[in-house]
């Protein structure tokens, strides 16, 4: 009597989590049972390394008879060459006295007082650390590929931004540069141009160049389209348009362009070094690689300086009023900068006087010595229980799992998450990095990232959600992220070094580091900016502040956070990868083997290649909706 | 080219305005008469400009008027082909501009025709005066010449003492004078004026309307006056065409609009107006009856009809409406307050309306 009432649902209606779980069951068994079957272990002499290392031979052989190499590749090397010597030939003859009176010249014209003895007593700090001929070595570097970036950027950034169509053209470029990590173009640059100071150029130039054409399409684009209909409307040329209206409107956002450039440059003359760009990245690379600190902490702290000082500089130009002229004062107060320097140049001796040097390389070392003993325990415990109980369990689940197992659970995520297109481009990627004979590094780098990024996107969400709920917290913290950001990525090793020692922990610690400040940003943006007037009515329906949150803020600010999970992991990425220098292992470690050895150039070069196939599989994974910004919403 | 008769003079002939990819395709076929929905739904394009044609002639205020959307301002952008018509024939001082090649359009737009915006399109970076100045400086003028012309200008708004401010250190209503001087500078024969002043408050707007309608006394330009606002249409127009969804439903005299709506759409929009501030004389004269007396004061019959009632009131004689010396009818107490009433409607004679345009400029 009763059964009839329970037995006759009219029509049985699945739950919304039965499908997901039921696959995510399928994937279990899949694994148990298969588990250990149809895995790729790596083998060092795959023949595609052999290839490539064979290729690499043949165009060392030929690199002066090839007409290729000989009619196009030398001449750009020659001519990069030339620009690399030229700088620093003049920045060498300024001498000392004489470079910082006309970085301190220039600072005062950017931006005053406050800016110009920033500039000056940053400039001596290198030669107090006794790394002047690096920090001028590194200058050069940055300042010819900063140089060369604008000159082939701003007019392509122009390019894109007066036009829609070339916009489409460049912006899938971009991306795809933008989530290589800075080793991936090591190898084949070394490959075309040899190693040394060009290659390094270059290697800089293509790294920074991204943000050159980005941001330069985006000032175009923003100019309020008024001023420039108004131009048309009296009869202006395109040109005149351009010069009169559009490149002045667009004047501060290019500073920054100019900026964002400057400090990519930075961040990659380091990673240059390891294809024997001169610079302060030698102290840097031999520090990481010996695990010594106090080798790689002056040079790490002159990159800084040299980045907050520049950073300063442009900030202050685009902030700058245009119609504020530059003052007679202020010029005259430069000129006597510039010129004192200049005048004392040859009266001082040429060298920085070796007394006013301090070399601390053994008290650095000595004081890191003394935390690793003393912190011992905290630090390996948590290192200990972390690489058991996370690490280690899922490093042997994707490196035991069958290669078309793992392949299978990546299209569905992708499928998932974004659509049919990014899942196939992401299963594209996959099974390149099977072929090409790096499957099981790729799935320990994978491991890495996988565990930072999760981590890093805890810790970004948490943080950005206090700062977008307290303002005296936020004030707390912007600063620290505005700093976090003008610091070089290498930077971020030096503390995880210091705490960790080379392991797969420091690694990923400090990718933690490098990757939180842009998420929690990101984050506390997006929530910040939904609109008031949803606030105000969701409050005015007594939503309670975590009603709020949860039902309101972080739905809205949903975009913002894919996108700060996105960057999380396209830095992780790049961290995770340059972690290598400090015991993180697999590809990366290949690479770095590439460059040293020879005989591994060819692995080195597959893993660089690999590298670049994983960071574009993670960001079609999470590509979800409409993140990136399209062309129509400005690139 | 300023000697000619009719340099200032303006003429659109069957003028479309399609945007979307195939905008040719559609105008060729059938398409091109769905209503915009429609076709948008069909085609994917949309129609702004829907075979509109108009003529202005030298001197005049022509105004356009319609809600958002209507293709009002596209219209005025076809007109120096700031948008590019997809199809029509447009000359002004009998100069074809389609066929104009850029140099020629170019020459066009920097000495025949300027152009006010409705968000000012001012240049934030520089001075007041380089604004004014900016149509000079592209033709390539020298800059002692083109300050002192600037100046002259600034003057003529009303701007003086604020040549080296910047754009945002003055009010909009201000800033809109700049964008009207830098208009002005250039001496064109023709201005364009797209929703000027709906950017500003009401009173700054009324003082803005009362500057143009001044200009316009001072300086004579033709003006293709863009608004959304009846009463400014009203207020400026001599000649004014109503668009609804990218074609003119009806052009005519502020008196035609409001006393002979073409349909329902004008008829709705004109419902509010105080007519007997648009409506003149002739409008209610009706032949004299049988008897009446004809000794009553006489009004030319271009009198507004409000501005009856104090003869009306001071002699209880019925008006003599006149045109010249031809009497052409008469108006009484009664026939006032009956149309004051709101009573006359279905008594109006539509037929007989034709009266010239550039006499029934309403309370200005």
């Amino acid at each position: 009597m009763s059964s009839t009432a329970v037995s006759t649902p009219s029509r049985f209606r699945v739950p919304g989590w039965v499908a997901p779980t039921g696959i995510a069951l399928l994937f279990v068994v899949a694994y148990l049972i298969f588990q250990g079957t149809g895995t790729l272990p790596h083998n060092s002499e795959a023949p595609q390394f052999a290839a490539v290392t064979e290729l690499r031979e043949w165009i060392d052989d030929h690199r002066n008879d090839n007409p290729v190499f000989l009619y196009f590749l030398n001449y750009i090397r020659i001519f990069v060459e030339a620009l690399f010597s030229l700088l620093q030939t003049t920045l060498y003859a300024l001498g000392w006295p004489g470079l910082i009176g006309v970085m301190g010249a220039l600072a005062w014209l950017a931006g005053g007082w406050r800016v110009a003895l920033g500039a000056v007593a940053g400039f001596c700090s290198f030669g107090v650390f006794g790394l002047w001929q690096a920090s001028v070595d590194t200058l050069a570097l940055v300042a010819s590929a900063v140089l060369l970036s604008l000159v082939i950027g701003i007019p392509l950034g122009v390019w894109a931004g007066l036009s829609v169509r070339v916009r489409k053209l460049f912006t899938p470029v971009l991306d795809v540069m933008q989530i290589m990590p800075h080793f991936a173009y090591l190898a084949p640059l070394a490959l075309f141009f040899h190693i040394g100071a060009p290659a390094g150029v270059i290697a800089t130039m293509i790294y920074s160049i991204p943000p050159a054409i980005r941001i330069t399409a985006l000032a175009i684009q923003r100019v309020s389209p008024t001023a420039v209909e108004a131009s048309a409307s009296l009869g202006a040329t395109r040109a005149q348009t351009l010069l009169k209206v559009h490149l002045p409107l667009a004047r501060s956002t290019m500073a920054l362009a100019i900026n964002q450039t400057i400090m990519m440059a930075l961040s990659m003359v380091v990673i240059a070094n390891l294809i024997s760009a001169p610079g302060l990245g030698s102290d840097i690379i031999r520090g990481l690689s010996r695990a010594q600190v106090g080798i790689m902490l002056p040079a790490g702290l002159a990159i800084v300086v040299m980045a907050v000082v520049l950073d300063r500089m442009m900030v202050s130009v685009a902030k700058r009023d245009p119609r504020n002229k530059i003052g007679r004062s202020s010029l005259v107060v430069a000129a006597v900068l510039a010129g004192a320097g200049l005048i004392a140049a040859p009266l001082l001796p040429r060298e920085w006087p070796a007394n006013l040097t301090i070399n601390l390389v053994s008290e650095i070392n000595d004081v890191v010595l003394w935390a690793e003993t003393s912190w011992f325990g905290v630090t390996s415990f948590i290192k200990d229980t972390f690489s058991n109980l996370v690490l280690n369990p899922l490093e042997h689940l994707f490196t035991s799992a069958p290669w078309w197992l793992v392949a299978a659970a990546v299209l569905v995520v992708a499928w998932r998450i974004s659509g049919v297109r990014p899942a196939l481009t992401a299963l594209a990627c996959l099974l390149a990095i099977a072929l090409l004979g790096t499957w099981e590094h790729s799935m320990r780098t994978l491991t890495t990232v996988a565990v930072a990024v999760v981590v890093t996107l805890v810790i970004g969400l948490l943080l950005g959600v206090a700062a977008a709920r307290w303002d005296t917290y936020s004030a707390f913290q912007r600063p620290l992220l505005d700093a976090a950001q003008t610091m070089p990525s290498f930077v971020y090793l030096l503390p995880a070094l210091a705490l960790f020692g080379t392991t797969r922990f420091t690694a990923i610690f400090a990718s933690i580091i490098f990757a939180v400040p842009p998420v929690v940003r990101l984050v506390e943006d997006g929530i910040r900016t939904v609109p008031a007037t949803v606030v105000e009515a969701a409050t005015s329906a007594g939503s309670t502040s975590g009603q709020l949150l949860w039902k309101v803020q972080l739905p809205m600010a949903r975009r913002a956070i894919l996108l700060a999970a996105n960057q999380g992991i396209v830095m992780t990425l790049a961290m995770v990868v340059v972690g290598a220098l400090v015991g993180a292992g697999a590809l990366g470690y290949d690479v770095v083997l590439g460059f040293s050895q020879r005989t591994d150039f060819g692995m080195g070069f597959v893993a660089g290649v690999a590298m670049v196939l994983l960071g574009v599989m993670l960001d079609r994974i999470t590509q979800g909706a409409d993140r990136r910004p399209s062309p129509t919403k400005g690139m | 080219m300023r000697e000619s008769p009719d340099s200032g003079a303006i003429g659109v002939e069957g003028l479309w305005k399609i945007f979307g990819p195939r905008a040719e395709r559609v105008l060729d076929s059938d398409d091109r008469f769905l209503e915009p929905g429609a076709l948008r739904e069909k085609t994917g394009c949309t129609p702004a400009v829907r075979d509109v044609s108009f003529e202005v002639s030298p001197g005049e205020v022509f105004v356009v008027m319609g809600l958002s959307g209507s293709g009002k301002s596209t219209l005025v952008r076809c007109l120096t082909r700031l948008i590019e018509p997809t199809a029509g024939r447009i000359t002004i001082g009998g100069e074809d501009v389609r066929a104009a090649s850029p140099a020629r359009l170019r020459e066009l737009r920097r000495h025949h025709v300027s152009m006010v915006f409705q968000h000012f399109g001012l240049l934030p970076h520089r001075r007041v005066i380089d604004n004014v100045a900016y149509g000079l400086e592209i033709q390539g003028t020298g800059k002692a010449a083109r300050h002192a012309r600037a100046a002259d200008i600034l003057s003529l708004v009303g701007l003086d003492g604020h040549a080296d401010s910047y754009p945002d250190q003055l009010s909009g209503g201000m800033q809109q004078r700049v964008g009207l001087a830098r208009a002005l500078a250039v001496e064109p024969q023709v201005m364009l004026f797209d929703e000027p002043f709906s950017a500003l408050d009401p009173l700054i707007r009324r003082d803005m309307q009362a500057e143009v309608v001044r200009l316009h006394r001072e300086v004579g330009k033709t003006m293709v006056f863009i608004t959304h606002d009846l009463s400014e249409a009203l207020k400026l127009g001599e000649r004014i065409a109503i668009m609804r969804a990218g074609a003119i439903v009806q052009i005519g005299t502020p008196e035609e609009l409001v006393g002979a709506p073409a349909d329902d759409y004008v008829a709705d929009f004109v419902r509010d107006v105080p007519r007997s501030h648009v409506l003149t004389l002739r409008w209610i004269a009706r032949p004299p009856e049988e008897g009446e007396p004809l000794d009553g004061p006489a009004l030319p019959a271009v009198t507004l009809i409000k501005d009856a009632i104090g003869a009306a009131s001071s002699s209880s004689r019925p008006i003599r409406v006149v045109d010249g010396d031809e009497l052409v009818g008469v108006v009484d107490r009664v026939d006032l307050l009956s149309f004051l009433a709101g009573q006359d409607v279905s008594g109006l004679d539509v037929s007989g309306s034709d009266a010239s345009g550039s006499d029934a400029v309403a309370t200005a």
